[in-house]
């Protein structure tokens, strides 16, 4: 299983903020879930087709190609506005 | 010490327990207050709501706090920011560094605060009168 996790805009525009998935057949990174994901329907197709978003795994900020495992928290999110 | 919290903090009380726990060993104590502005790129602001990733927040919070312990010789470093709903003037942050020496603080407080600003997970989502917007980096400048 995966964790995903959506936040802020994103969490409203996708109608959902966690979910938890089976990795599917196939899929060990991070390119690979996105258009996972983006294969689900147009609005998720466009949501994360959104360059500005951050991903992070287990919490941490990863670069745009990062490997995932079976048990990994993925989190999409966009550009940080706090302080 | 970083703390998350939807409670107000008062920046007097913190200054003085963080002055008390130093034990006389700095000579200078920078602070940084961020508040709600109520007029926010030329729209009324009646409510803030911050939303944040508990458990990935308090991580990046003490990896930055770490950071500038790293680079800079400090007696205390502080951290507090609230998440919750909010209202104009009400507290947001609060950034506290003290050291032997005022520039070593000064520029510790100051990285603390605008690291904060672009890597820990917080999102801001304004009420105006009407309608609500996130906020977008481009829109805090």
């Amino acid at each position: 299983m995966v964790r995903l996790r959506y936040f802020a805009s994103l969490r409203e525009t996708l109608g959902i903020g966690d979910e938890q998935l089976e990795l599917p057949d196939g899929v060990h990174d991070l390119p690979a879930l996105t258009r996972w994901l983006q294969d689900r329907d147009a609005t998720w197709a466009s949501a994360l087709a959104d360059n500005r978003l951050h991903v992070a795994i287990n919490q941490e900020i990863v670069k745009a190609d990062a490997s995932i495992a079976d048990g990994d928290e993925v989190a999409w999110f966009p550009p940080v506005t706090g302080g | 010490m970083i703390r998350v919290q939807t409670d107000d903090f008062d920046a007097g009380t913190e200054l003085e327990q963080l002055r008390r726990s130093n034990n006389g060993q700095a000579g200078a104590i920078v602070s940084f207050t961020g508040l709600v502005r109520e007029l926010n790129a030329g729209e009324q602001v009646t409510q803030m709501t911050l939303e944040h990733y508990p458990g990935m927040t308090e991580k990046a919070l003490e990896k930055i706090e770490q950071a500038a312990n790293d680079q800079w010789e400090l007696t205390a470093s502080l951290i507090i920011h609230r998440v919750g709903p909010l209202a104009p003037d009400d507290n947001i942050v609060f950034v506290v560094a003290a050291s032997q020496h005022r520039e070593q603080a000064f520029r510790a407080c100051e990285y603390m605060i605008d690291t904060l600003k672009t890597r820990a997970p917080f999102w801001k989502k304004e009420t105006l009168p009407g309608s609500t917007r996130w906020v977008t980096p481009e829109t805090t400048v």
